[in-house]
């Protein structure tokens, strides 16, 4: 219940952020909302010597349409997400899966960068944006860079960023009308999913990602093929787990994780056509 | 009712509950929010081990952190204690126990259990402290399943050479061999094995606990999360030597317990001890992932029972063998759990003398069972009701039709049952018939015709649990032939104070159940005040000195009643002191309204303010009257009481994910009188849905090697109010002519009806597939792995 | 560190260690306990208090987090003449309460869902409320005091 003691830092812009985390070094860690990691605090599973907090970095929470795509800062949290007229016109899914992360209280707090940097295959917006085909912007002390979300997930709680880079914008392509369908399967509401998938679909193009299928989100590809060679609904799902490498835990075997995968698979793909 | 005629219309109403302002505001202090300067905080490091040697245990490098007061090992610690920590319920004289103390000594056996401790000036400088005592473990084998702790291939305590706690038996015949002879004449028999698994009881309150010390007055103040502060006065006193007069124990707002509660713990040893070592007060304050693993565990246990049925699927004999979890060490009452199921695996049905029931219960790595809501008859009613479920799809007869011929006829109540016991009153038929009408259980049966075709993957099904709970604990002579170590009795005392305010001091002691608001009621229905005139003294044994306390929905049966029969002994004396001033024969005073009237002239009265008022000054009381109004009384019920009912639940299951949908839920339950119908459905509320997270989602799992995995609320799944249905109540009433309020207990039934009833349903809605049964709690991975099984694998 | 946190419209400055939760500052600095501390990982909700008018989980929140930040608990809710906030007299009024322990907060998190959803179905009511856990009730009468509430 009580965390190990840290030293504390607030940053004021995203630039001093990078420069705290790159003088105090591998023992200090971000804090955005602090969702994730003030629990794994909590039970001394996470003991960080040094928090910088960014969760005050100024202009890191808005929704904009920039082009083809919207624009996200990496500090809104996900009730803004979620209730975004900008997301609901443009990138419905993703509006719709942020209202699935925890509970109120969480989504209250937690954001949307917090969540994807934390790489946690279970949670769901890392799936749902790899579905959509998103681009990750980080900045580090040389600057920003783009990373595809395809290109992000190394492995539970890793990702392609370095100990000193932050997210600092999410930018997901416009999805053109494009029908879909989040399935979030689990015991309790405020669980993570057991199995989730985010999926979209247009004409014969689709994208379908995978909630706590393998150590990493999972970018269904061998299912977008078979939607894409024409396979029904039904047919295109029983390569849902292709991709996939799921573990056992306690609320699902390996075998049945990958049966759920098939049939909310199936519904998605039933949901989000035409 | 057999209330007497000056009832003001109390009694029944749905009254809004007093308690609520002060817990709805923050005003209410639970045990954690009580301001104690100068307190040392009580840490408390756990073994990492389900079972380990103690080879050595370093505490200097801890004692030296700032903040650190002390820091101590079991071994440290062993002299403190006058006696081991205490097991209440020695149920054979046979029964092995292994010696248990607050802190382990050379041995630890369950991951959780405390090997040392730190005193700090903080919280968090004794957590931090925790970290810095070095412990050396020599890591042993750990017994984990019941079978294999039952085979002693593994012996978890040395010195009593076995892992066997004990063997109860109760077989029941006329002559030998009739139990066998029924199974073997038998048109029908079932045979099946349920497994109750370990639950959490997760009262929302984690544990805590303060001991305040005066060095020098003498005596000491422990304030705790408790359920029994009498029970733990006693035992406080006993396992530390401490003299009993000395020991003042206090309950302030509990948050819930269900049985949790209902024990002596190390940690409110350990802050009695350390407060007297040291003369400050000590306070600790349970987390939660410590709590799963440190609080009691409920159930737990295999359960083997079959059943002998004639053609007409009437049942001639029940046989069960239990194997119950002791866990690593025997708690309060402990091994006493499958006892109190051990009569009711007949549930509500008739059953000739053929019984026979045998428990062996063992010991685990694992912690401690105890009692949890309705302990050992959710076990029971879960077995036969499960089980008739198998009869009736044995015999063909739909499994209502199977229990209506089974139910014992209401004529014949008083029921004296094949165990001896007696069934106060009951009327199966007519719960089990407005359950069947509140849920349309024709048309459910109609609509399972044209909805679970083959190849449905949406299914329906009914299940129907009929229920006996066995409450009211208890009759002293009965809990005297289970070799209980206490007494059943509970006490009241009534006074009224000079301004007719009334004081009602009792011995339960609640920690949810809305005690006063309904003790105020009852005395307000006796005495003809307003239950706002009323005020309910509890949980503080210098307050109120005698009390047995409150669980195994006993308060109302047995601590109201006593109240109620206070309540009438002070009538009796204020009738001699009215008579008195009124110059009249007590014989011919009526009271009613709070008033008495001399009989046949109405213009003779005297309220009872008066009367209350002339008691207090003594100028004129008849001679040999003791001045004041008050009196006492201990009641020892003659009977348990027995409550009863039929639950029905209708789900979907969607055969593809194996996922469970509850649809409908109807609990139908006679608890007799009622005294605060609001009350009574909350608790039946709270109840069911307890039960039904048995069913559907909880369980304390552990690997091989005895680690807890479900040691935090993130992975033990209390469900929340996004994963239960709403409930539909229904009540029938059919008061207890045992005791004169005609009141029965209602706090477990809805834990005990509702687990079978969820499984029954969900079986139901799978038969057609072939399934038989489905493993608790009947997660969608468990539900999907039975159609896959029932169906040969293929989905 | 310094930090200034306004709980009950009272102004709470301290210097406090930077791992102490939110929870604490209320409970131990603010010396305000109706906050209750459930469980460990944010699971239960008991802790819930409203920052800058949201509710959150106060134990999932370090203190200095919340530094600047408008708090109120529990405590907060009675008006000031002693009358009872509509949901703590809803809940009276269903029994939405038997230990109390998950009451405060089930209180917050259920005003916050009014306030973004003033017409709930009871399917909203319960989804709402999938962050608070409570073990006495089964929800049935916490469901129906937030939507009395909610008619009201």
């Amino acid at each position: 219940m009580i965390p190990a003691a840290f030293d504390y830092v607030r940053a004021g812009s995203a630039a001093e952020a990078i420069d705290l985390i790159g003088q105090y070094g591998d023992e200090a860690k971000f804090l955005a909302g602090g969702h994730s990691l003030v629990p794994a605090m909590k039970l001394r599973l996470a003991q960080p010597t040094v928090l910088v907090d960014i969760g005050r970095v100024a202009d890191l929470s808005y929704i904009r349409e920039d082009g083809d795509q919207i624009a996200i800062g990496a500090l809104t949290r996900h009730m803004d997400v979620e209730n975004s007229p900008v997301l609901a016109e443009h990138v419905p899914l993703l509006a719709h899966a942020a209202g699935h992360v925890g509970d109120p209280q969480v989504r209250h707090r937690g954001t949307i960068g917090g969540s994807l940097a934390h790489a946690d295959p279970a949670s769901d917006l890392p799936a749902t944006t790899l579905a959509l085909g998103a681009t990750y912007v980080a900045q580090g002390p040389n600057g920003t860079r783009e990373i595809a979300a395809a290109d992000f997930y190394h492995g539970y709680f890793t990702s392609a960023l370095a100990p000193d880079e932050m997210l600092t914008e999410i930018r997901v392509p416009k999805m053109g009308g494009a029908g879909w369908s989040f399935q979030k399967f689990n015991r309790r509401a405020q669980d993570w999913a057991i199995v989730g998938v985010a999926a979209w679909q247009r004409g014969s193009e689709c994208g379908v990602g995978l909630v706590n299928m393998a150590s990493t989100p999972v970018l269904a590809s061998s299912v977008a093929s078979a939607v894409a060679g024409g396979a029904s609904a039904a047919d295109a799902a029983e390569a849902a787990a292709a991709e996939a490498d799921p573990q056992a835990d306690l609320n699902a075997s390996v075998d049945y994780r990958v049966h759920l995968a098939k049939v909310l698979t199936r519904r998605a793909l039933e949901a989000s056509a035409g | 009712m057999t209330m007497t005629d000056d009832t003001t219309g109390v009694l029944g109403q749905r009254m809004l509950r007093r308690e609520d302002p002060a817990l709805l505001t923050g005003e209410a202090k639970y045990t954690a929010d009580l301001p104690i300067p100068g307190a040392l905080h009580l840490a408390v490091l756990r073994s990492p081990y389900a079972r380990a040697r103690i080879v050595s245990v370093d505490t200097s490098a801890a004692a030296s952190m700032p903040g650190v007061t002390a820091v101590f090992s079991g071994a440290d610690l062993a002299e403190a204690w006058a006696g081991p920590m205490p097991c209440a319920w020695p149920v054979t004289d046979d029964m092995k126990s292994p010696t248990h103390y607050p802190l382990a000594v050379g041995q630890a056996n369950y991951v959780g259990d405390g090997v040392a401790c730190v005193l700090a000036t903080s919280a968090s400088a004794a957590r931090d402290a925790l970290d810095a005592i070095d412990v050396e473990y020599e890591p042993l084998e750990a017994v984990i399943d019941l079978e294999d702790a039952l085979s002693d291939r593994v012996v978890i305590h040395d010195e009593i050479g076995t892992n066997r706690s004990y063997t109860w038996d109760l077989k029941i015949e006329e002559s030998e061999g009739d139990v066998d002879r029924a199974f073997a004449d038998a048109a029908y028999s079932v045979k099946e094995r349920y497994i109750q698994q370990r639950l959490i009881p997760a009262a929302m309150e984690p544990r805590a606990v303060a001991a305040i010390p005066q060095p020098f007055g003498g005596d000491m103040t422990l304030y705790s999360s408790t359920q029994v502060p009498h029970i733990l006065k006693v035992m406080t006193a006993l396992t530390l030597g401490i003299p009993e007069h000395q020991l003042r124990v206090v309950a302030p707002a509990v948050g819930g317990g269900f049985g949790s509660k209902l024990n002596v713990y190390a940690e409110e040893l350990l802050c009695a001890a350390l407060a007297q070592r040291t003369g400050s007060p000590v306070r600790w304050a349970e987390t939660r992932s410590e709590g799963n693993q440190a609080t009691i565990h409920g159930r737990g246990q295999i359960q083997d029972i079959e059943l002998a049925a004639d053609a007409d699927g009437r049942l001639t004999a029940v046989r069960v063998r239990l194997i119950g979890d002791m866990g690593a060490y025997l708690q309060l009452v402990t091994p006493g759990v499958p006892l109190l199921g051990a009569f009711l695996y007949a549930g509500v049905y008739e059953l000739p003398k053929t019984y026979d029931f045998s428990c062996t219960s063992v010991f685990t790595n694992m912690t401690p069972t105890d009692a949890y809501r309705g302990a050992g008859r959710p076990e029971a009613t879960y077995a036969i009701e499960r089980a008739m479920d198998s009869l009736a799809a044995e015999v063909g007869v739909d499994p209502l039709e199977l229990r209506r011929r089974n139910f014992i006829p209401t004529a014949s109540y008083p029921y004296e049952a094949m165990t001896g016991l007696v069934y106060d009153s009951g009327d199966h038929d007519k719960a089990a018939t407005l359950a069947a009408e509140m849920i349309d259980y024709a048309g459910v049966r109609a609509r399972q015709e044209t909805q679970n075709v083959p190849g449905a993957t949406k299914r329906l099904g009914i299940g129907v649990s009929t229920y006996f709970e066995m409450c009211g604990l208890a009759p002293s002579r009965v809990l005297a032939s289970l070799n209980y170590g206490a007494g059943g009795w509970e006490a009241a005392t009534v006074r009224v104070l000079p301004t007719n305010k009334i004081q009602v001091v009792t011995g339960t002691a609640p920690h949810g159940q809305g005690h006063e608001t309904a003790w105020s009621m009852i005395v307000a229905e006796k005495m003809g005040v307003s239950p706002d005139d009323v005020d309910v003294l509890h949980s503080d044994t210098a307050i109120a000195p005698l009390g047995l306390d409150t669980y195994g929905s006993r308060s109302l049966s047995v601590g109201g009643v006593a109240i109620a029969m206070a309540c009438d002994k002070v009538v009796d004396k204020a009738k001699q002191i009215a008579a008195h001033q009124l110059e009249a024969n007590p014989d011919d005073l009526e009271f009613s309204g709070g008033e008495f009237r001399v009989a046949g002239s109405p213009d003779r009265a005297m309220p009872l303010a008066a009367v209350a008022f002339e008691a207090f000054t003594a100028h004129n009381l008849p001679d040999g009257l003791e001045p004041n109004l008050e009196a006492h009384t201990t009641y020892d019920p003659p009977n348990f009481s027995w409550p009863f009912g039929t639950h029905m639940c209708l789900v979907e299951v969607d055969t593809e994910t194996g996922e469970v949908e509850v649809l409908r839920y109807v609990a139908v339950d006679d608890c007799g009188n009622q005294v605060n119908p609001l009350i009574v459905d909350g608790q039946v509320h709270g109840g069911v849905i307890q039960g039904l997270a048995q069913a559907l989602y909880e369980e304390a799992v552990y690997d091989a090697d005895g680690n807890l995995q479900t040691s935090t609320l993130a992975e033990y799944l209390v469900p929340a109010a996004s994963d239960v249905p709403s409930i539909e109540t229904g009540h029938t009433i059919t008061p207890s002519p045992t005791n004169q309020l005609g009141v029965k207990g209602i706090g477990e039934a809805g834990t005990i009806a509702s687990t079978p009833a969820v499984i029954n349903a969900i079986v139901d809605a799978l038969s057609g597939l072939g399934v038989r049964d489905v493993p608790m709690p009947a997660s969608p991975n468990t539900v999907w792995r039975a159609i896959n099984e029932a169906q040969g694998g293929q989905q | 560190m310094d930090i200034t946190v306004t709980i009950n419209g009272k102004t709470h400055t301290a210097d406090v260690e930077p791992r102490t939760l939110l929870v604490q500052f209320i409970r131990e600095q603010a010396g305000l306990t109706g906050t209750n501390i459930g469980c460990d990982t944010s699971s239960c909700g008991a802790c819930s208090v409203h920052i800058d008018g949201e509710a959150a989980k106060s134990c999932t929140l370090l203190a200095v987090q919340a530094d600047g930040c408008s708090i109120t608990t529990i405590e907060g809710m009675a008006g000031d003449d002693g009358s009872l906030h509509p949901m703590q007299q809803a809940f009276m009024e269903n029994h939405g309460l038997q230990c109390g322990y998950c009451t405060p907060g089930m209180v917050m998190a259920a005003t916050s869902l009014l306030a973004e959803n003033p017409n709930p179905t009871e399917e909203e009511v319960r989804l709402g409320l999938e962050g608070n856990l409570c073990r006495c009730t089964g929800y049935h009468n916490i469901v129906q005091s937030v939507l009395a509430c909610a008619k009201s």
